[in-house]
């Protein structure tokens, strides 16, 4: 038994001081008068149609990273608003557990089930509401893919607010439902600031149509920033309003080499200044996570010369108007980074077709997937000052060291990346297994490290089922409490994702 | 032994700015070609002609004098010129057409790099080595070098696939791609070498070798220069998108699917 199936069973115990209801055959008899039979997968030998087999509920009671496992037997489908708002509705009265999900890829656990809660898959809200190409305002299902919005919106020259490397799969529903962040909040800003309206089906059925498309509405409490970050504890979101920002009319990126983390914070100032409004991501990517990207083929790598006595690397991507005055500017910035009395780099590839931007930018996104492929990952997505970068990454690796876990038969890498402008910082733990002895190691000595430095144990990730022991390192008594008030306002029976955010 | 000065080797590039192969191509309105408002770089054939000159320089050290690049091409075609210095060329001829100008055809290409051979040969030295892209992705017409092998009358490997080069035998082994296989051939120099994708994987220009790419000149001609025409001899009627595909759609059941054959006018036998 793992760690993680003890803690969610000292979960269980809390979670279940009030016992939901499994779902039974007179429910799926009940969800046949709201939804057609094929937006109903269940395991239940019912009599109008065939159980399906457990293994098809895999892909919905696991976790992408295969970390949590739950048991639903059912998954429901609804296709529209008014099902959603008959299927919760359902669940309230008969005290029936819903786990909302979207393209369940979050890393923390939220989007899976912990026992047989019931899975309310958005999937099938797949539907673009409106698009507005003057005020660049999209209404759209929470089901629709990411990408695809981002397909829908380029030919009216705009582009989504967020992007983050599960795009393909991710919904934006999902998105809001867990305030993701991504490659794009730089430049864009969280989803706090680019959602103007939402339509959410409370826990009771009660449908809360604020999908206003308003910039400016200051009347009274903002009800709609409770449900972004919430991760599905108040109520479902099933319609997202959007401000897209318009597409940049030319992009570059370059990767810099650096030969010690000190350099990152002087660089990050130096770069800010001088590209200022058309500067849109700047990354970090330690030596070891860009190896890990490597070795899995995530983009092409740079030539061996030039990464030759690197300690990490930064990504730079740049986003304007006009290409010619984009490229300027970089050009000045390159020049002067490379003919300084003491230069901050080593040296770099800025990208010279579309092509290379891909690349450069793979190194970048795809060290998530070579981590991965590597091994078993324990992912902490922490926030804290940019300058602390580095100790918390070598304090966690020389601590492990003294634990005696550093080594192929336990933890074989410990890297950092992540995005410097948002000063969020991801420390990855690759080990050969999942098991009890390096959980002990890691927790509670990272979230204390980082409560040290003030820090937020989840900088983008949400709490999910990993992280509601841990929340109080990053919020105080008060905090919780108010939280747990409002969770009782909108939600009495606590039938809205049970077991995450709060414990 | 060093081998004697007239033997080393001065190797040309040819290398063409095309739309980049990542854009999504949009026919104009007016059904005469394409958008062409949006991002080029270096026709990716050109780009592993490019390395491979560079690769033959770090294996063969002195043996190689001089690697040049020319274009032909709009003043935008200047910057594909850039990013073959970048990678490693030391000299860079940018034959200039004006912007509105149409785009060259194989063989008034073919005609104008014989002339620049012509006149290398007369001035910085003779050319004998030219690598060259099996083809453009613009026009795909995959013409040019066996055409410039023709007028120089020099031997042609085309669609390379591994180059070696003895300098002290002026001779060159060369495995080409061919249906269902590759074949070896042995070729005297000078020759041309046009390559094909798997010779080899194009590196990343490094930042301090794009900042002296930038200083470097480029020695500018006109076709007037090398006496070359490059009116086109054919005429492009329309320029049309091929059909849209029709995605398909899923059925949730077999009740549902027979519904839809019957529907699309299927019936049992």
């Amino acid at each position: 038994m793992s760690r993680f199936q003890i803690i969610r069973h000292g979960l269980l115990v809390r979670g279940r001081a009030r016992h939901f209801s499994s779902v039974s055959l007179a429910d799926i008899d009940h969800f046949r008068t709201v939804l057609p039979p094929h937006a109903i997968l269940t395991t239940l030998p019912t009599v109008a149609t065939a159980p399906v087999a457990p293994a098809e509920l895999d892909q919905y009671n696991r976790d992408w990273m295969g970390k949590y496992t739950g048991k639903a037997t059912t998954v429901l489908k609804p296709r529209t608003t008014h099902e959603v708002s008959k299927i919760v509705k359902w669940c309230n009265e008969r005290e029936i557990a819903v786990v909302p999900q979207g393209g369940n890829t979050g890393l923390v656990g939220g989007s899976v089930p912990l026992h047989d809660e019931l899975i309310l898959s958005l999937a099938s809200m797949n539907n673009v509401r409106s698009f507005d190409p003057v005020s660049g305002i999209l209404i759209a299902d929470a089901g629709c893919i990411l990408q695809s919005l981002t397909d829908y919106v380029a030919p009216y020259n705009h582009i989504m607010p967020i992007d983050l490397g599960a795009k393909g799969s991710c919904h934006i529903g999902g998105n809001v439902a867990t305030n993701a962040g991504g490659l794009r909040l730089l430049r864009y800003g969280s989803l706090h600031g680019s959602v103007l309206g939402l339509e959410v089906v409370l826990p009771d059925g009660t449908v809360l149509d604020q999908l206003t498309s308003l910039r400016k509405d200051n009347t009274g409490y903002d009800l709609k920033q409770l449900f972004i970050g919430a991760e599905g504890t108040l109520g479902v979101i099933t319609g997202v309003s959007l401000l897209t920002p318009p597409a940049p009319q030319a992009s570059n990126n370059v990767i810099l080499a650096l030969p010690h983390f000190d350099n990152v914070q002087p660089l990050y100032r130096k770069v800010k200044r001088a590209l200022s409004e058309i500067l849109s991501a700047f990354e970090f990517i330690d030596r070891a996570a860009y190896d890990l990207a490597v070795k899995h083929g995530q983009g092409r790598a740079l030539n061996p010369e030039d990464v030759e006595g690197a300690e990490c690397f930064v990504l730079v991507e740049t986003s304007g108007g006009r290409r010619e005055h984009d490229e300027e500017k970089l050009t000045d910035l390159l020049a002067e980074l490379l003919g300084a009395e003491k230069p901050l780099i080593n040296t770099g590839v800025l990208s010279q077709s579309p092509a290379q931007f891909s690349s450069l930018w793979a190194l970048r996104e795809g060290v998530t997937e070579a981590v991965s492929k590597e091994g078993k990952a324990y992912k902490y997505d922490i926030s804290i000052p940019l300058a602390h970068f580095k100790t918390v990454v070598d304090s966690t690796r020389k601590h492990l060291g003294v634990k005696g876990l550093l080594g192929d038969h336990a933890v074989k890498h410990v890297v950092g990346y992540g995005h410097v402008g948002d000063g969020n910082l991801h420390l990855n733990i690759v080990a050969a297994a999942y098991t009890d002895e390096i959980q002990d190691a890691l927790e509670p000595f990272v979230y204390e490290l980082v409560s040290s430095y003030r820090g937020s144990i989840s900088a983008e990730h949400g709490i999910g089922a990993m992280k509601t022991h841990a929340l109080h390192y990053s919020k105080d008594e008060v905090s919780i409490a108010l939280m747990r008030k409002i969770k009782a306002i909108f939600d009495p029976r606590g039938i809205m994702n049970p077991g995450k955010v709060l414990e | 032994m060093r081998p004697t000065a007239s033997r080393l080797l001065n190797i040309l590039v040819p290398v063409k700015r095309a739309v980049d192969y990542a854009v999504k191509i949009r026919v104009n309105p007016q059904q005469t070609g394409i958008d062409l408002n949006v991002k080029h770089s270096m026709n990716p054939f050109d780009e592993i002609a490019v390395e491979e000159a560079v690769r033959l320089r770090e294996r063969l050290k002195d043996g190689v004098k001089s690697i040049k690049a020319v274009t032909i091409g709009p003043p935008k075609a200047a910057e594909t010129l850039r990013t073959a210095l970048a990678m490693g060329a030391d000299g860079a001829v940018h034959v200039e057409l004006p912007d509105s100008a149409p785009a060259p055809e194989p063989l008034g290409v073919a005609k104008a790099l014989r002339a620049l051979i012509d006149r290398e040969s007369a001035g910085a030295g003779k050319v004998d080595l030219v690598i060259m892209g099996k083809q453009a992705i613009d026009d795909d017409a995959g013409q040019t070098g066996q055409m410039l092998a023709g007028l120089l009358g020099w031997g042609q490997a085309t669609f390379a696939s591994k180059v070696e080069v003895d300098v002290a035998k002026r001779e060159a082994v060369v495995m080409r791609e061919i249906d269902g296989g590759s074949e070896e051939i042995r070729c005297r120099l000078p020759l041309v070498v046009t390559t094909d994708l798997r010779l080899n994987e194009p590196r990343y220009a490094s930042l301090p070798n794009i900042m002296k790419a930038k200083k470097k000149p480029i020695e500018k001609l006109t076709a007037a220069d090398l006496g070359v025409d490059f009116t086109p001899r054919l005429e492009t009627l329309k320029v049309t998108e091929p059909p849209v595909r029709v995605g398909g759609g899923k059925v949730g059941s077999v009740d549902e699917l027979v519904a839809k054959l019957k529907e699309a006018g299927f019936t049992a036998v």
